[in-house]
């Protein structure tokens, strides 16, 4: 966190003053180590055992926060009899498929609710040119369906799950939970992830201690943990251990996403993903809602928030069509484009080497040295008819065809690449006018600075202004394929000598109208009958009062701890999620030191520091009727009020495709064997078909020995756009270095300062190295493990340069999120620089062949 | 000297024990200032690449790799046992700065008087008046003050005079994310540093020391002075610094002397030549 987020660290530098213990869990010693109390160097790729082994501390020790667990979470809801545990299966869930590689979800389900098909595969009609489209509907699976929960859970069957609060139940989540997590003792912990057992226990004291009704502890975690074949797992393993702990929805506590761009939250929330809308509305599938109404029926909760999804939904019909949107054309819901199975960044690339994807736009993205296996990418766009990139610099992704590696090589050459690339200078966020939405939720809106230099223009402008000559060019057209685009309400008011849309009028337009066309101001007030319009429902609120909130910089000194006052955070403002966790089920904070919010009995109303979240006259003790739907469906002690049943998930039994609870498997790549189950890999990791330039080594391979991980320095920003071109940057971290233990360096000869040629099964590449102490080799199963680490920031183009060490990645990818496996890799490490020219793909072949590697080795199950 | 006028003599204190090496002082120093780039250099000396103060690097941070020692077990044959138990990594990162010295040697040798003592308290170099001598830069204890390459003349840290004419603290401690670099009048940073050494000592980090906050010591004080967790010599500081040209006075008071018994001996002898004849 202090490496790549200074910044924020400062509030965990004031934590420290005032007392917290920091710890730290990473496999290098990286400046968060120098400032933590503890660090905990651990081989990457193992997290899900480490947490896995906490998690079995805290339910063999007795340690969790019992009348949370019992009254907040689903720990006392009883499972179905058919469920079978990965105890039982030898590290599967009951419910795969194995032909398919994936989940059916049934056995899964709570004992007394009606069976619940998999999340996104609640089609109805199927017919035969829906089948071939997104293969038997198996592509629908593979649709990152997880990832439309970002603002709350996934739907379960309805009816009332049996429970049994004393916990005794063998059936119970509770017991399901703790034989899981049973193997993963301290020693098992030692053995998968080489940290010493005492080490271990101390870190699960020093966690339980600080947790409880006086305490909590707050979990950070950088994006790397999302970037493994199980990254969506070890969040859930977290999740579970804060829920255990009591420390969700809590002052202090929580599990922060520490995000890798300035507003990564923000692209989420209104999203740059293939899968959403805004506001975590799923996007429509193919066939699979033929209507409005069949869409709402099918992906709204019957309980909580998600109950009015019809409101927010058509409240975004209404800010995308405006006037063409009217109830007898259901609001322009055929104008969305439907999903036939996964298009994110990966598959996409598939698509162009297949000649299916011809144009690419790249807008602040350089994926010929950020992405996962950036050779694919580079071949990829190779096979595009046009390629436009907008970015500061002349970026690798802007000329690979005519100075990229492969040109080098005589993989490509320029004569034959037929991509036509328009190079667009973009404006610097001190150029432009907008907001940044931070890992908290919260908005910040910034002012221009200065007007954008020469050609440079911001994206706001790029995107309305093509917009607008697009519909231009359109104007006039019968053809209905040209409706939705000519139907789009696309009147921004534009400023100045450049013309710049107002970005102010577009949070407007986020933020919402209602029928008398003032703006809204909470999302409680969006109606489902086309009178309201909301670019982005969980937004409503950001410009209440037509009051850029977002704006807002009162100082902490002069309001409250919880500095309302300071930008505008979703939903409502509110500060921190699921707060009525913050008291007790009768409505008292849970202890005077944690205090937050509250019910105020005299008043009928919920109180506190910060926005309460929860329906504000709702009291502790209310039960709803038989019947009730949406947030009326919420019992006065349900604070999670997003999730389909109101409580918190240690177990989940819908949303995820590869499984309710999170289970180690080892990396994609990876030089052990699955010490905990015979299953050696996720089964339902995301393998793209194969590619001779995308293959994977065999399990244990003695020829790819190291582990290798990935990683940002402070000094640098991702693919280096934003800090290779920056001459007081790239004086910092001149140039492209692996770092290596002292230990390593003695087994394989090499040189501090000296050169490294790096090779995984994928490519090879080279960089400088420097012999650390702060590497430190680790016994995991018994035997030595040297990891080495590479900052991934560099590539050949700008004023500091080097490899990109994204050339050595693969591309098997967490099923729930299409995300790369980036943090665990597998490789060889040899003294001196890397073949030149053909003699360097030469290279690769010759340690393929010695591993014995083929099309389909590790595509095993 | 503790005040120049009206003004308080303001200061920097940098605590390297919440110091988190992201340089962020160095970049907002070289562009609030314009220094210019010096070069693409990787030292292989942990995460410094920019080696030391000179006319192109006003702040600088120092990243140290070190084992500790820790509590040793009181059976030695356990503590042969365990490999590295006796000691543990720790990763020290300081940004250093010019020390704006209460008794200035640069200033004192400044021939042109481009050095001078500013309202503030702190010693600046005026680009538009130094001649490239480069006294200052022999004269300089801490080998802060520098001339750049091409151009001659001697640079250094301002403390951002200009900032501070307008009320605006130093481009360093502004860009600073955990008050590493604390900027204010320096008695109350004296203050505010002494009970942080305290609490550090408090919490059993019995090796946080000052460096450059004793008024007596061979510069009369630092006007930027540090909260160090090891030995100055570590952090590539002189133990003892002492202002160049602090004996200079009394060098030339001898010298002086020496010259009047000289010229007393020489005046004697022709006295006595003159009785002789």
């Amino acid at each position: 966190m202090a490496e790549c987020h200074p910044v924020g660290f400062q509030w965990v530098m004031e934590a420290k003053a005032r007392g917290a213990t920091i710890i730290h869990v990473d496999p290098r010693f990286t400046r968060t180590s120098a400032m933590a109390d503890v660090h905990v160097p651990l081989r990457a790729g193992s997290d899900i055992a480490f947490l896995g082994g906490i998690i079995n501390h805290v339910l063999s020790n007795d340690a969790y926060f019992r009348d949370y667990v019992v009254a907040y979470t689903n720990a006392p809801v009883i499972l179905r009899e058919d469920f079978r545990d990965t105890e039982d299966l030898d590290g599967l869930f009951s419910g795969f498929d194995p032909d398919n590689r994936c989940y059916d979800n049934a056995t899964w389900q709570y004992e007394g609710l009606e069976t619940q098909a998999a999340a996104g595969q609640r089609d109805q009609e199927r017919d035969q040119e829906y089948d071939e489209r997104t293969r038997g509907g198996a592509g629908v699976a593979d649709a990152a369906r997880g990832e439309a929960h970002g603002s709350g859970g996934a739907a379960i069957a309805e009816g009332r799950p049996e429970r049994d609060p004393t916990l005794r139940h063998p059936r119970c989540v509770f017991h399901v939970l703790k034989r899981h997590y049973a193997r993963y003792t301290p020693e098992m912990v030692e053995r998968v992830c080489g940290v010493p057992r005492d080490l271990f226990r101390k870190v699960c004291e020093l966690i339980t201690a600080n947790s409880g009704r006086d305490r909590t502890t707050a979990f950070a975690y950088a994006v790397g943990w999302t970037q493994h074949t199980v990254g969506v797992q070890y969040i859930r393993a977290a999740a579970i251990l804060q829920l255990l702990l009591g420390n969700i929805g809590r002052p202090g506590g929580g599990i922060l996403a520490l995000r890798g761009h300035a507003s990564i939250q923000g692209s989420t929330d209104i999203p740059t993903l293939f899968n959403l809308l805004p506001g975590y509305i799923p996007m429509p599938h193919a066939h699979l809602h033929e209507d409005l109404d069949a869409f709402v029926q099918a992906q709204a909760a019957q309980k909580g928030f998600w109950g009015d999804m019809r409101a927010y939904l058509v409240s975004l019909l209404k800010a995308y069509w405006g006037d063409a949107a009217t109830a007898d054309n259901d609001f322009c819901f055929d104008y969305l484009p439907r999903l036939t199975g996964t298009h994110s960044t990966y598959e996409t690339v598939q698509k162009q080497l297949g000649g299916v994807c011809k144009g690419y736009f790249l807008m602040g993205e350089n994926p010929a040295v950020g992405s996962a296996n950036a050779k694919m990418q580079r071949l990829g766009m190779a096979c595009l008819d046009w390629l436009v990139v907008r970015d500061f610099s002349l970026i690798e992704s802007a000329t690979w065809w005519k100075d990229g590696p492969e040109i080098e090589t005589g993989e490509l050459r320029t004569e034959d690449i037929a991509t036509e690339v328009f190079f667009l200078p973009a404006a610097a966020h001190t150029e432009k006018d907008g907001s940044f939405t931070n890992t908290q939720r919260m908005l910040q809106w910034h002012h221009a600075a200065v007007e954008p230099p020469g050609d440079a223009r911001s994206d706001l402008w790029f995107v309305y202004h093509l917009g607008r000559i697009i519909r231009d060019r359109l104007a006039g057209s019968t053809d209905p394929i040209d409706r939705p685009v000519l139907d789009l309400a696309w009147d921004y008011p534009v400023r100045g000598r450049l013309a710049e849309p107002d970005a102010e009028a577009v949070l407007a337009e986020i933020n919402g109208y209602g029928a008398d066309g003032r703006p809204l101001s909470a999302y409680t007030q969006l109606k489902d009958d086309g009178s309201t319009s909301c670019g982005c429902w969980i937004y409503c609120g950001v410009r209440a009062d037509g009051v850029n909130q977002a704006a807002r910089r009162t100082p902490g000194r002069d309001q409250n701890w919880v500095a309302p006052e300071w930008g505008w955070a979703w939903p409502a403002n509110r500060r921190i999620l699921y707060n009525r966790a913050s008291a007790d089920p009768d409505g008292r904070p849970w202890s005077d030191r944690k205090t937050l919010v509250w019910w105020d009995a005299a008043q009928g109303r919920w109180t506190g520091h910060d926005v309460p979240d929860f329906v504000p006259d709702r009291p502790p003790d209310y039960t709803p009727p038989e019947g009730a739907r949406a947030a009326d469906a919420l019992a006065g002690d349900d604070p999670f009020i997003m999730q389909a049943d109101g409580k918190g998930w240690l177990f989940a039994p819908s949303g995820l495709v590869d499984g309710p609870l999170p289970t180690h498997y080892e990396p994609q790549d990876s030089p052990f064997i699955n010490p905990l189950y015979g299953q050696q890999r996720n089964p339902a990791r995301h393998l793209p078909p194969p590619h001779p330039d995308n293959l994977y080594q065999p399990v244990g391979s003695e020829v790819y020995p190291y582990v290798a991980t990935t990683y940002r320095l402070t000094e640098h920003h991702t693919a280096g756009g934003m800090s290779r071109w920056q001459p007081y940057l790239s004086e910092l971290q001149p140039e492209f270095f692996c770092e290596v233990s002292p230990e390593l360096a003695r087994e394989r000869g090499l040189e501090h300062l000296g050169w490294a040629t790096i090779v995984s099964a994928r490519n090879v590449i080279e960089a400088r190295v420097l012999v650390t102490e702060r590497m430190k080799p680790l016994t995991v199963d018994g035997r030595t493990l040297h990891q080495i680490g590479l900052p991934y920031h560099w590539g050949p183009n700008g004023y500091s340069v080097g490899d990109a060490a994204n050339e050595l990645l693969h591309l098997s990818l967490d099923p729930n999120t299409h995300i790369q496996e980036a943090k665990a890799i597998a490789c060889d490490i040899r003294p001196g620089r890397r073949p030149r020219g053909r003699h360097a793909p030469d290279l690769v072949r010759a340690y393929r062949e010695r591993a014995g590697i083929t099309d389909t080795t590790g595509t095993e199950l | 000297m503790a005040e120049t006028g009206e003004r308080p003599r303001v200061g920097f204190f940098t605590d390297t024990s919440v110091c988190i090496g992201c340089k962020a002082c160095e970049v907002a120093c070289k562009e609030w200032n314009a220094i210019p780039e010096d070069g693409l250099v990787l030292t292989g000396m942990s995460y410094d690449n920019t080696q030391g103060l000179g006319a192109d690097t006003w702040r600088h941070v120092a990243f140290i790799e070190q084992r500790k020692p820790v509590e040793a077990p009181v059976d030695v044959f356990e503590a042969a046992a365990r490999a590295d138990a006796g000691s543990e990594l720790r990763w020290l990162m300081a940004s250093d700065v010019c020390k704006h010295c209460t008794h200035a040697a640069c200033l004192d040798v400044c021939p042109t008087g481009a050095l001078f003592r500013t309202e503030f308290g702190t010693v600046v170099v005026q680009e538009d008046i130094c001649n490239g001598c480069g006294y200052c830069i022999p004269a300089c204890p801490y080998g802060v003050i520098d001339q750049r390459k091409g151009d001659g003349r001697a640079w250094k840290c301002t403390m951002c005079y200009d900032r501070l004419g307008v009320g605006m603290e130093p481009a360093c401690a502004k860009a600073c994310p955990t008050d590493s670099i604390q900027f204010g009048p320096l008695d109350e940073l004296r203050e505010r540093a002494a009970s942080r050494v305290e609490d550090l000592h408090d919490a059993g980090v019995t090796e946080a020391r000052l460096y450059g906050a004793d008024p007596d010591d061979g510069v009369g004080g630092a006007g930027a002075f540090f909260l160090l967790l090891d030995e100055p010599e570590v952090y590539g500081l002189p133990p003892d610094p002492v202002a160049t040209t602090r004996d200079l006075p009394s060098m030339w008071r001898r010298a002086a002397v020496a010259a009047a018994a000289l010229a007393a001996g020489v005046a004697a002898c022709f006295v006595r030549d003159g009785r002789a004849r």
